[in-house]
């Protein structure tokens, strides 16, 4: 299962963006001999029975353990573009999600304190909108990707600097079902 | 006792755009070129504005109490009114000797003029068999000895606060040659919580704070709320169900339906000054546009098509164009169109970023938030020129006009805390003070005039 293995995301995080144009070309079913559960880069390898501790596969609890923060992409300020960080994120999500096809999402886009209130909600949509087209360039059915924004609604750093503003214009996958 | 008056305080003189709000008086920032009234010497005045006489002292179904507490707490409103405006000196009923009864028909002229009153304000309340409020009210040169206007109203006794609004409305109307705000509501979030976890609830209030009244619970996340132009309904953007969407809530029944039926996001609902016509923006695919819907509902028509966020909007007071925000050119710019669409054109190059606009209801000025670094609320013509300052705070954004064009509330956050409040301003940019609400608020949105 050469081309299943290609898409794991520690082995080929990068070598995807060449070898693979699309990701429903890699794998475009999860075979049924595929490891249970993804290895996390936060799971240690010493760990003594990883497989039987771990979440279970395709769950919420697995999306974000395989992510590792992977979950959370960033922009600057006033911008909706992906950078090539949240580009790799990106990436890395849809190789989870091509493993679980019956998976849906919803990409929450958010925005910093210092916009107005309306903006922002239209902003924090073209945030996640942009976040929904990368993914679907990736091969991932729009189908499965709904987008909501909560504008400046809902930070998640309290601070009224930079760095707060930073970490709060961001878009967040959630795996609803 | 004597009243106490500042010294003459010119606010009609056109001078320069302001920078620094606070700056003292005696300078000559602020101010602004559409004068506040046609006088240019216009003054602080002193105004005697003694309890309301009653004929006997009955009971009311007003939370005032009978006739002679209710006389006493109509002068309060009246004199807080004024006081609030900045404009006046008013000196209020707990300062004042109690007007008797018979005074009512000739006012005791020499005896306020050696208390320094310049006006008196003096009226009464009569508690009528039919559960009404007949509440008279007269505004008197002092010096001249004249009665300058005199105005009677009929009130249910839980609307008593109307008729002080009513009796301050014909003072600062007469006074100043002003179109009177104070009897008028204004529609707001009601915000508690951390700063992670705001609840946010639709309420209402009088223009003064009073009668207070949270409509919704809070479950829901709710915004940008909108009085409709009767008071009947609110339009606002709610996360009922889970995604923003607008409504239109009903407030005598309680009810609220959507304003229209789409599976994409709905912002910034505004209503047309005749409140025939319903302006929303909505998003397809990150591209947010501008669409009208008949207030009663039916197909929506397409105002802007140009990819990027184009949001907001705020009808001119005829109903025939209307101002919005658009990031067509690379930011945050204002535009106007006329109201099906044609011609859109970039009003606002004056540097930095220039949300929210609002149109005065005047038709003269547009007020908006400027952002360069801080959000600070400014004005300008419908042309787009000279651009003045109002507030300058770390976090000022959302104008909304008075009724009469005159006063800006807008809504004020602290840095760090997040914490809210609504303040409002003249347009001189001196006379800014804060709303008392029982908790934070903001996005308020001023009815108009009753």
């Amino acid at each position: 299962m050469p081309s299943a293995l290609l898409c794991r995301p520690r082995l080929v995080r990068f070598a995807l963006m060449i070898g693979c144009a699309s990701l429903a070309a890699c794998a475009p079913k999860p075979p049924a001999d595929l490891p249970p559960a993804p290895e996390s880069p936060s799971v240690s390898s010493n760990s003594p029975a990883p497989m039987l501790r771990g979440p279970l596969p395709g769950s919420e609890a697995d999306f974000m353990a395989a992510m590792a923060g992977q979950d959370v992409i960033h922009f600057a300020l006033d911008k909706f573009n992906i950078d090539p960080v949240s580009s790799a994120a990106l990436q890395a999500q849809s190789q989870w999600l091509s493993r679980y096809p019956g998976k849906h999402i919803t990409i929450e886009g958010h925005c910093d304190e210092r916009g107005t209130r309306d903006y922002n909600l239209a902003l924090g949509e073209r945030r996640a909108n942009a976040a929904k087209n990368f993914l679907t360039s990736l091969g991932i059915d729009a189908g499965r990707i709904s987008t909501i924004s909560y504008g400046k609604e809902r930070p998640i750093a309290m601070g009224s600097n930079e760095d707060a503003w930073a970490r709060n214009r961001r878009g967040v996958t959630v795996i609803v079902d | 006792m004597i009243l106490r008056f500042l010294p003459l305080l010119l606010i009609a003189s056109p001078v320069a755009a302001q920078s620094v709000p606070s700056a003292s008086p005696t300078g000559d920032q602020g101010g602004l070129a559409v004068t506040i009234t046609a006088d240019n010497a216009w003054q602080d005045l002193g105004v005697a504005i003694p309890a309301f006489a009653t004929d006997a002292d009955k009971p009311t179904a007003a939370s005032a109490g009978g006739t002679v507490a209710l006389g006493h707490a109509i002068a309060d409103v009246i004199t807080a009114d004024l006081k609030n405006n900045g404009l006046f000196k008013p000196v209020g009923p707990s300062a004042l000797p109690m007007l008797p009864y018979d005074q009512l028909a000739a006012p005791d002229f020499p005896g306020w003029q050696a208390r320094g009153a310049e006006m008196l304000v003096q009226g009464a309340v009569v508690a009528g068999d039919d559960g009404m409020l007949g509440v008279s009210c007269g505004l008197y040169d002092v010096a001249l000895r004249q009665q300058l206007k005199l105005a009677n109203w009929k009130f249910a006794a839980a609307d008593w606060r109307r008729a002080a609004h009513k009796c301050a409305d014909m003072v600062y109307s007469r006074l100043s040659g002003e179109n009177p705000f104070f009897d008028s509501r204004i529609a707001y979030i009601a915000e508690t919580g951390t700063k992670d976890h705001r609840v946010k609830r639709l309420a209402i209030m009088d223009s003064d704070g009073a009668n207070h009244r949270f409509i919704t619970t809070g479950q829901a996340l709710a915004l940008t709320p909108r009085y409709s132009p009767d008071y009947r309904s609110i339009l606002y953007l709610s996360y009922f169900n889970g995604a923003p969407r607008i409504y239109v809530y009903d407030v005598a029944t309680n009810t609220q339906r959507l304003i229209t039926e789409s599976r994409n996001p709905t912002f910034a609902p505004r209503w047309s000054p005749d409140g025939q016509w319903v302006l929303y923006s909505m998003a397809i695919s990150g591209n947010t546009n501008i669409y009208r819907v008949s207030a009663q509902g039916g197909p929506s028509q397409q105002l802007t098509d140009s990819p990027g966020i184009n949001i907001g909007g705020s009808y001119s007071p005829d109903g025939r164009k209307i101002v919005f925000e658009s990031d067509r050119s690379g930011s945050q710019q204002i535009y106007v169109m006329n109201a099906d669409g044609t011609d859109q054109r970039r009003i606002t190059f004056m540097g930095g970023r220039a949300a929210t606009p609002e149109w005065s209801p005047r038709g003269d000025l547009i007020a908006f938030t400027h952002i360069a670094g801080n959000l600070r609320i400014a004005v300008m013509t419908p042309q787009g020129q000279d651009m003045r300052y109002l507030t300058d705070s770390w976090q000022d954004e959302a104008p909304t006009w008075s009724p009469n064009g005159r006063v800006v509330q807008f809504f004020r956050t602290t840095r760090d805390s997040g914490h809210t409040g609504i303040w409002q301003v003249d347009l001189t940019g001196r006379n800014e003070r804060r709303l008392p609400t029982p908790v934070d608020a903001s996005d308020p949105a001023w009815g108009p005039s009753r």
